[in-house]
């Protein structure tokens, strides 16, 4: 039972990811009606904002310490970043300690800007062009931007460690009333769980709760009408644009500790979550959130050792296997509306 | 001749001087001057340029005719390159078997990948085929190591049978050919002719030609399924699929045989990747050298019989030339301007050359996508009616809009 639990526990973090950038990819497609195959840059451009942000904290300057001597007798060069220096010891390394975390809100503006951006000087002159044009030039536009960020960053994964308090494991089961080290769990893959559930809940509540959220959620049931109400539904859904982008934005921030952010990352994690909204139902919100964490947790249990013996190589294929099956079967995924994209 | 029209008949010969004679064509810098590095004439580039070229016009066939999108080719490419190197381990290192094997097996693999995948079409297919293409990489990475060693890749050994070559003694690894060399000299696929003209080098490649040639069937092949009635299907499944299958006409049998067609070009184009280096890895099935089969057909230009050949040559080409562009070649280039704008262009196309190319690459896809969707060769159509208009202007020869009077009364 234990170990069905553990497992259970390993796939949130991969299906917390899975489901953030699915989300985004959704409320793109839902939105504008736009297939984009360069989300996934923006989860690795999200995840590279942590990076720089946690540069621009530990920005610092060299001072000779006189008191003490390097291995040559000299006096000790001493870096101090700026932040140390204008807030005190202790502030400013709980500030550089806690960069990840604090780089969302350096990445939301951030993020905000780049979906903007592209929504604008891109996207926008493909509403009316095939799928097969959308994915093709999208699809360069990731690999322009995959190679940027390989200029700036190199192609090298960049260790970005989550704060202090978070790293490390904790003994889950003991919590639960199982015996001590059976379900040893990470800190920071507990935190990226809530954290996903916080946007996943914002995100809908938003869409729910808001004048805002209604009236693109009224857009992506029929377009022309709300247009013809008079309300410019174009900007709100390139506003919606923008927010698709921080949400995969942030997935990436909270998701560098996991997994140390290297260029290709937004690549690798594209074609499955291509396979997560569609299984979970073209332009369904809800379909791409249930998928992305039932995929994530069918994953880990493939890589259990005790379905390995049984059938080799599956934890490899098991996304795919079950992304053909659910095309083949109900096309429209697990709960697409009827009649979206079905053929 | 060919049973081709004039038109077609002209253009395949312009390929195949071209091909024929690119060892030449492609060789224009004289050895030592400083643009022999623009030159391409030799054996390693000139065989890619003609087998990936293979590679495009077989995906072309599915993507170009049909305008279903296969994100997953390089499934039937690494298909292809096992199943030669396993028949060079096995049987003999003549590569017509294993060319033979290679095809077949990658249309089989083709048959039932696209069996399934075409049960959905638009960006389901796609996503289908790149799932299928995943799952074949994923799968010759880990359970079917046996078969394909893995990440180390699938290389011939000392050890190895070939049935028909007997025992191999000598203790060195032998190479490919087309005709053993215990017969004919010459005709292994290494085996290389150097003709030196003042100080101009020209290579001739058997490999090379052997590829070359076998290009030039495929092509031909294309062309006539360009235009057979079959390509017209085709067509008219790219043009409005609901309307054919309203009318009756079931257009499954025939999208499957465009997909397996060119499954089959695919395997004959890593079958002949590995006669040229007997040597296959799983990364040649990776979904990114997916993403490059479809960069090279859409710059070329998608559906038009010779784009993809140029968007190949193109995109092998410049990958090569650019990646040997770095910071010293640049200074030398922008020498005459001042030192600082100097070093200011220097670094700002440093950012585009050398480990840089694939920016260059995603960007110029980007602006052929959007602005030339007909890939090169339309630009090249459009660039050749700037001139015959500026010709023709203002004299009324335009047949269409200016029709000659016929006479009312038969002379």
């Amino acid at each position: 039972m234990d170990i069905i639990l553990l497992q259970l526990l390993n796939g949130l973090d991969k299906g917390s990811a899975y489901a953030l950038i699915a989300l985004g990819l959704t409320l793109i497609f839902g939105t504008l009606g736009v297939v984009n195959f360069a989300h996934g840059a923006i989860f690795m451009i999200g995840a590279f904002t942590a990076v720089t942000f946690s540069k621009i904290l530990s920005f610092s300057f060299v001072t000779l310490d006189p008191t003490q001597k390097n291995f040559l007798g000299e006096p000790l060069e001493v870096k101090t970043a700026y932040i140390v220096h204008w807030f005190g010891e202790s502030t400013g390394n709980g500030l550089i300690d806690w960069a990840v975390p604090l780089a969302i809100l350096f990445s939301i503006p951030v993020m905000l800007f780049v979906g903007y951006a592209m929504e604008r000087g891109l996207i926008k002159h493909f509403y009316h062009r095939p799928h097969a044009d959308q994915i093709l030039v999208t699809f360069g536009l990731a690999i322009v931007l995959q190679e940027i960020i390989k200029y700036f960053f190199g192609a090298n994964p960049i260790q970005t460690p989550a704060p202090d308090m978070f790293r490390g494991s904790f003994d889950f089961g003991v919590l639960i009333g199982y015996a001590e080290n059976a379900i040893i769990y990470p800190y920071w893959r507990l935190v990226y769980f809530v954290f996903a559930g916080l946007v996943i809940g914002g995100v809908f509540a938003f869409l729910r709760y808001t004048t805002f959220g209604m009236v693109v959620r009224a857009g992506m049931a029929d377009r022309e009408t709300v247009g013809l109400l008079g309300i410019n539904i174009d900007k709100r859904f390139t506003i919606m644009f923008g927010i698709a982008a921080a949400v995969a934005g942030v997935a990436g921030v909270m998701y560098t500790p996991i997994n140390s952010p290297n260029y290709h990352m937004g690549m690798d994690f594209l074609v499955l979550s291509f396979v997560v909204v569609v299984v979970g139902g073209m332009g369904s919100l809800p379909g791409a959130v249930l998928a992305g964490f039932l995929l994530g947790i069918l994953e880990s249990f493939a890589s259990m050792n005790q379905v390995k013996v049984y059938f080799p190589g599956i934890d490899q294929i098991i996304i795919y296997l079950v992304a053909i099956i659910i095309l083949l079967a109900r096309p429209r995924g697990l709960m697409g509306r009827a009649g979206v994209m079905e053929e | 001749m060919f049973n081709l029209a004039k038109k077609d008949r002209t253009l395949l010969l312009i390929v195949a001087g071209m091909v024929l004679l690119a060892p030449f064509l492609l060789q224009p810098f004289a050895q030592g001057s400083g643009m022999a590095q623009f030159n391409a004439g030799y054996p390693d580039l000139m065989q890619r340029f003609v087998i990936f070229g293979i590679l495009a016009i077989g995906f072309n066939i599915l993507f170009g005719l049909t305008g279903y999108l296969s994100f997953g080719h390089a499934a039937f490419l690494g298909v292809g390159s096992y199943s030669a190197v396993w028949m060079f381990k096995l049987l003999s290192m003549n590569v017509i078997p294993a060319i033979l094997l290679a095809i077949v097996v990658s249309g089989l693999f083709a048959l039932l990948i696209g069996y399934i995948s075409l049960r959905r079409s638009g960006i389901y297919f796609s996503i289908l085929t790149l799932a299928f293409a995943q799952m074949s990489f994923n799968i010759a990475y880990s359970v079917l190591t046996p078969l394909t060693n893995g990440e180390t890749g699938l290389q011939l050994a000392l050890d190895d049978v070939r049935i028909l070559d007997g025992m191999n003694t000598n203790g060195t690894l032998p190479s490919t050919n087309l005709l053993p060399p215990s017969l004919v000299n010459g005709f292994e696929m290494r085996d290389t002719y150097h003709l030196e003209i003042g100080s101009w080098l020209f290579q001739f490649n058997t490999g090379y030609y052997l590829s070359a040639i076998i290009m030039l069937i495929s092509f031909y092949i294309a062309l006539r399924i360009f235009r057979s009635p079959f390509g017209l299907m085709l067509r008219a499944v790219k043009t409005n699929q609901t309307r054919l299958n309203y009318t009756g006409i079931n257009t499954r049998p025939y999208t499957l045989a465009a997909f397996v067609i060119s499954g089959m070009y695919a395997g004959l184009a890593g079958g002949l990747l590995a006669s040229m280096d007997p040597l296959a890895g799983a990364e040649r099935m990776q979904w990114t050298a997916s993403g490059e089969i479809v960069l090279m057909t859409i710059l070329g230009g998608a559906g038009t019989l010779i784009g993809p050949v140029i968007g190949a040559g193109f995109i092998k080409y410049f990958e090569n030339i650019f990646s040997k562009i770095n910071d010293t070649v640049l200074h030398g280039w922008f020498g005459w301007l001042p030192d600082g704008m100097e070093d200011a262009v220097v670094w700002f196309v440093h950012i585009f050359v050398g480990k840089g190319w694939h920016l260059t690459l995603g960007g110029l896809f980007m602006l052929v996508v959007i602005f030339l969707p007909g890939g090169l060769v339309e630009g090249g159509q459009r660039i050749m009616n700037l001139f015959k208009r500026k010709k023709s202007d203002g004299a009324g020869t335009d047949k269409q809009h200016h029709p000659k009077s016929t006479p009312h009364v038969a002379e």
